[in-house]
């Protein structure tokens, strides 16, 4: 057999051996067996010497070729077996990514709270600012300074809470509007959310709940532009283009009154048992301030002049979310809770 | 109030139907709660006339009668009604006839005898729920008219809602009137032709005592028909504005209030004593009202008197003493102008609701005291007979109408209040309409102010007239022009919505309880504290005014517990009631409640009860919002809510900002709490008080680390440990962490092994290891000095 057959059929031995290695570690001593310091090749290499010059690069150039081709099989098997010890890791490892995640839940915030974030976000970017006031209010305060004297008939609109010494739980957030007038410089936008407490308990009524206040002052502030806020008001709030209609009523203070009624959401004013088959919801007062409450604020009436509206933050809660029992806000049932993120 | 279509259509024309008359008042400011037929529909009901009426043969409680309905041809039907007899009128539901409730009339035979259909009871026809027999048509109608013309059934009642400034509304005269000046911009005004006085001489000394009532009309009639009953018609009426009949003469009085809007009374002469007058009630003055009750009043209360005592309290309710009954003859009726202060707000006191109360309250026209009288003598005559004497009237009306008389309307402030610009042609139309002189002047108009018209003071309620008469639907909706002014956007304060996002990031569910609380609850938690009580609460565990969130959350957190649920994080921001040496202070707060398991339950983690390290964390969350927290100190304290030795005050330097705690063992078992519970509660101005942000440059040089384990007392507290670590560590301390705390075998009773790490980095170079471990030996030194510190494993 001449050096080149046996060369060959070394190569095809070693090639074999390289596809029979089942892990790294055999192939590598297939490797070192054949191309190592001691290896069959070297080996082979190390004869080159005793041959011939003419012969020489003939068969350096033939183990050369054999090298090469060792080395390209190893270098191909190697990757083979590391992509299927990839693939055997990457099996023995799957999880199951279903199973839920760990560590705290998330809280919520209270369905009230969120609607008043979203009326004061609504009315701060028309430049209103946010204001309050106290809980515990004096007669003054609450009615007289609204033009609701002792005995006036409106007052039993307003079943009031009273303390021992002749205080009261304000019974809605229109003194934070006389507050404001006496401690603030004109022209002003403000709005005023906040608890109210009348004695009153059924579906609709409970003896806490929430109103928010809304009061602009300026020298030419007109009814029209009350409608235009209320109107672009609800819009926003309800995110939808909706008719809305002030109607005629009566408030101390204010002259003229209205009711605001906005077409039902629950049916878009076809009517439904939610308004009564109406077509229309009753959901706020308003009116332009009468010119006695401004004189109360010493404010001068032939220079200023302006609207104010209240109206019920639960109400809208209750509007915008479905709920259809008031008393569910001051349960505080985890279950209805969890239901607002 | 409740109102008829057909009724208003006699004072002014309507061609709306009922519904579209209710949508007009509504927008006009009348609004229209409900709007419901008189009767349900029925057909082939008619006019008859008893003409015989005899027992049935085989049955006791049934009448044969014959009945004729067209004056010829008789019809034999069977009746049950006790009431039939020979004469009557009677409302004949005819063979074929449609009743409601789907009943239909068919020729039958009862106990044998034929029935050739049915004489109706007012229930049977659907008007009311008299169930007394048949109903007894007036004599005067006439025989085969159909029922539901006779008795005016194609009609329709309005419940309307008058606000309480509009006491002119509170009849169906004022309703129309309104309604007139709305839609047809006419001056309605109420026409009646006076009764002549039969006797001269039937007259009864009335005084005004008290100028609260300035005017008083009376008349006698003597000589009425007793036990009479009013007509039908007018008893129906009464009916579908929801007004019991009571006896000719009450509900005569009540047909004039409800058709005019002057409350009036009735009383029986022969029982009056000499004359009546009107004066302030006496202290303790006591009297018998016509609902039977005994009232004590007071010189607050008005009455009318004889020379016996009170005979009536003013305004609102008659007295029994006097009252009209049976056998009455002889009648005073009165009809007077209370000044509305003094009538307000009285029957409210007494507990009473009075029709005439909630007019008068409003105001009523002095101009209707003497056509009341005359209106009334009118209709008592034609059904109850007797003589009129002359009407007396006491008092001026003039003196009865409020100021001002002239209102004026510049005509530049429509516009500006308005925000629209109003034909001049239109204003002026309106003022003609609400009023009986509206003149031209130089700035505009001036209106002499109707005498129904109590809500009617100064220019802007005419400008609301203005607007209301010609609907709020004229007005524009025009966008104002902006606020030319910068809103604000604090750093001074971290914004309150911002701790609620906080704590619902947290875990936390935000509740909403009420600010009156169970007083025992509270008591429980700050047992001596005192609290704002409510004078009327709505009941006995909504009584005390709170002085901390905690009862609303502790109440909150059982509920839940008691529904089932294991783990609760429940917080609230809202108002505290503290009375801090009598007065009352407002303080805004942020509390929470942590009970249950630290995690809701999940794989892979082993199950643990919160404890008093979470809910810390918790509130240092909110805390760190002011990225000041270095500043906030929790100090051991005690208070009766919370466990000795596991309760914090918090502090953000020197102030006090609120507590934390674990509740007390006995508190929570008395509460029936299954695990522990936590509370904390902030006080939100102070605690949120944001630290000026300024920016401190980053080292650029690398930090170092030491650990080191100090064995000390376990007494001594992790702030004293820190505070030592810190002074002597010469600056070079950049944090210091605390990765362990142990105590076992390797360490004495008594003491404890704190792990320190202390990360130290200098501004200005690298550190070295002789630095960093001078730095260790300065703290150990000091800690061994100071605290008897010993350090492990070193």
């Amino acid at each position: 057999m001449s050096s080149a057959e046996s060369l060959s059929a070394l190569v095809d031995l070693a090639l074999a051996d390289v596809d029979a290695s089942s892990d790294i570690g055999k192939l590598e001593e297939v490797r070192v067996r054949l191309l190592g310091k001691k290896g069959l090749l070297t080996e082979q290499l190390k004869g080159l010497g005793a041959l011939s010059a003419s012969e020489r690069p003939a068969a350096g150039q033939r183990i050369n070729d054999a090298k090469a081709a060792i080395h390209a099989a190893l270098e191909m098997h190697r990757l083979r077996l590391e992509q299927t010890a990839m693939e055997k890791e990457l099996a023995a490892g799957t999880i199951d990514v279903t199973l839920p995640g760990r560590g705290a839940e998330v809280g919520s915030l209270h369905p009230v709270t969120r609607t008043r974030l979203r009326i004061e976000q609504i009315f701060a970017k028309a430049g209103f600012q946010v204001v309050s006031g106290p809980e515990v209010e004096d007669d003054f305060h609450n009615f007289e300074a609204l033009n609701i004297p002792k005995n006036h008939p409106a007052r039993a609109m307003h079943d009031t809470f009273y303390f021992p010494d002749g205080r009261l739980l304000r019974t809605h957030t229109s003194p934070v509007q006389i507050r404001t007038m006496r401690s603030s410089a004109m022209p002003l936008a403000i709005i005023a959310p906040g608890r109210v407490y009348r004695i009153d308990s059924d579906m609709t009524h409970t003896p806490m709940f929430h109103q928010v206040e809304g009061m602009v002052i300026g020298e030419g502030v007109s009814f029209a532009n009350l409608k235009s806020m209320l109107h672009t008001f609800f819009e926003q709030f309800f995110e939808r283009s909706l008719g809305m209609r002030l109607r005629p009523s009566y408030f101390p203070f204010t002259e003229p009154s209205a009711e605001a009624d906005i077409e039902c959401v629950f049916c878009n004013g076809k009517g439904c048992r939610v308004c009564k088959h109406t077509g229309w919801l009753e959901i706020l007062g308003c009116g332009m301030i009468h010119p006695n409450v401004l004189t109360a604020a010493n404010i001068d009436p032939e220079k200023w002049q302006g609207y104010a509206f209240g109206m019920g933050i639960d109400r809208l809660a209750m509007l915008r979310y479905g709920v259809d029992d008031l008393r569910l806000f001051f349960e505080n049932d985890l279950q209805f809770l969890k239901q607002f993120p | 109030m409740k109102v008829t279509y057909r009724w208003l259509q006699e004072f002014t024309p309507i061609s709306a139907s009922p519904a579209e008359l209710a949508a007009q008042l509504t927008m006009t400011g009348l609004e229209v709660e409900s709007l419901s037929p008189v009767a349900p529909p029925f057909s082939g009901v008619v006019v008859g006339e008893v003409l015989e009426c005899g027992p049935h043969p085989d049955a006791e409680k049934l009448s044969l009668c014959r009945v004729t309905t067209d004056g010829e041809n008789r019809l034999q039907i069977v009746c049950g009604a006790k009431n039939v007899r020979v004469g009557l009128k009677v409302a004949v539901a005819m063979v074929g006839a449609q009743l409601p409730n789907d009943v239909q009339i068919k020729r039958a035979k009862l106990r044998g005898q034929e029935s050739n259909g049915m004489l109706c009871s007012a229930r049977e026809l659907g008007l009311g729920d008299e169930h007394d027999g048949i109903m007894e048509l007036d004599n005067s109608v006439p025989l085969n008219e159909d029922v539901r013309t006779v008795l005016d059934l194609d009609d329709t009642v309005l419940e309307v809602n008058a606000t309480p400034n509009r006491g002119d509304c509170m009849s169906v005269f004022g309703i129309a009137r309104d309604y007139s000046a709305a839609q047809q911009r006419r001056y309605l005004q109420y026409s009646i032709s006076p009764v002549a006085a039969g006797a001269q001489d039937a007259i009864f000394p009335v005084a005004l005592d008290s100028a609260d009532c300035p005017l008083l009309a009376s008349r006698v009639i003597r000589g009425v028909k007793p036990n009479a009953q009013a007509p039908l018609w007018l008893r129906e009426r009464l009916r579908r504005v929801g007004i019991n009949s009571i006896s000719a003469i009450v509900d005569i009085t009540n047909y004039v209030m409800v058709e005019l809007g002057q409350p009036m009374h009735a009383y029986d002469l022969a029982k009056l004593d000499q004359g009546i007058s009107v004066r302030s009630a006496h202290v303790e003055e006591r009297i018998t009202l016509l609902d039977g009750k005994d009232y004590q009043l007071n010189p607050e209360y008005l009455v009318i008197a004889d020379a016996s005592g009170a005979v009536g309290l003013a305004g609102i309710m008659g007295g029994r003493r006097t009252a009209i009954s049976d056998s009455t003859a002889d009648v005073l009726l009165e009809s007077a102008h209370f000044v509305p202060q003094a009538i307000a707000g009285r029957a409210r006191r007494l507990g009473l609701f009075s029709d005439a109360g909630q007019r008068f309250e409003r105001g009523v026209d002095p101009t209707l005291a003497a056509i009341a009288v005359e209106r009334a003598t009118s209709l008592l005559l034609a059904c109850v007979g007797g003589i009129a004497g002359p009407v007396q009237v006491s008092g001026e009306v003039q003196a009865a109408v409020p100021e001002p008389h002239w209102v004026s309307l510049r005509r530049d402030r429509v516009t500006r209040l308005l925000g629209v610009e109003v034909p001049e042609a239109q204003i002026a139309a309106v003022l003609a309409a609400i009023s009986d002189q509206a003149e031209a002047s130089r700035e505009g108009w001036r209106v002499h102010k109707p005498p129904h018209r109590f809500d009617v003071k100064i220019e802007a309620d005419l400008i609301e007239e203005v607007a209301r008469l010609r609907g709020f639907d004229s007005i524009p909706e025009i966008v104002a022009t902006t606020l030319q002014s910068a809103g604000s956007a604090t750093e001074r304060r971290v914004p309150a919505d911002r701790a609620l996002y906080a704590m619902a990031d947290r875990g936390y569910r935000e509740i909403i309880s009420y600010a009156f609380v169970d007083p025992a609850l509270q008591q429980q938690l700050f047992p001596g504290t005192p609290s704002l009580n409510l004078a009327n609460p709505i009941s006995a565990d909504l009584a005390a005014m709170r002085v901390s969130l905690w009862p609303g959350l502790v109440h909150a957190c059982r509920e839940n517990l008691r529904r089932q649920q294991s783990r609760a994080r429940l917080f609230e921001m809202g108002t505290q009631f503290r009375l801090q040496s009598g007065t009352l202070q407002e303080v805004e707060t942020l509390a929470g409640i942590a009970t249950g398991e630290r995690w809701p339950q999940q794989w892979g983690s082993r199950s643990e009860p919160v404890d008093f390290y979470d809910v810390k964390a918790d509130v240092i969350a909110v805390l760190a919002l002011t990225g000041d927290v270095s500043s906030v100190r929790f100090e051991p304290d005690s208070m009766p809510a919370l466990r000795p030795g596991r309760t914090a005050r918090i502090y953000r330097g020197a102030v006090a900002i609120g507590w934390l705690g674990e509740m007390h063992p006995q508190v929570a078992k008395t509460l029936n709490f299954p695990s522990t519970v936590f509370l904390f509660e902030l006080e939100l101005l102070s605690s949120l008080l944001l630290k000026p942000l300024n920016y401190t440059k980053i080292s650029k040089f690398p930090s170092v680390r030491r650990d080191l384990a100090i064995v000390v007392d376990e007494s001594v507290p992790l702030a004293v440990l820190q505070e030592n670590v810190t002074v002597s560590a010469s600056g070079l301390l950049s944090e210091l962490r605390v990765f362990d705390v142990y105590r076992g075998p390797s360490i004495e009773t008594g003491r404890k092994s704190v792990a320190l790490g202390l990360i130290l980095q200098d501004s200005s170079r690298t550190l070295t290891d002789v630095d960093a471990d001078a730095v260790v030996t300065a703290v150990t030194t000091r800690l061994r000095d100071v605290l008897s510190a010993t350090i492990r494993d070193q």
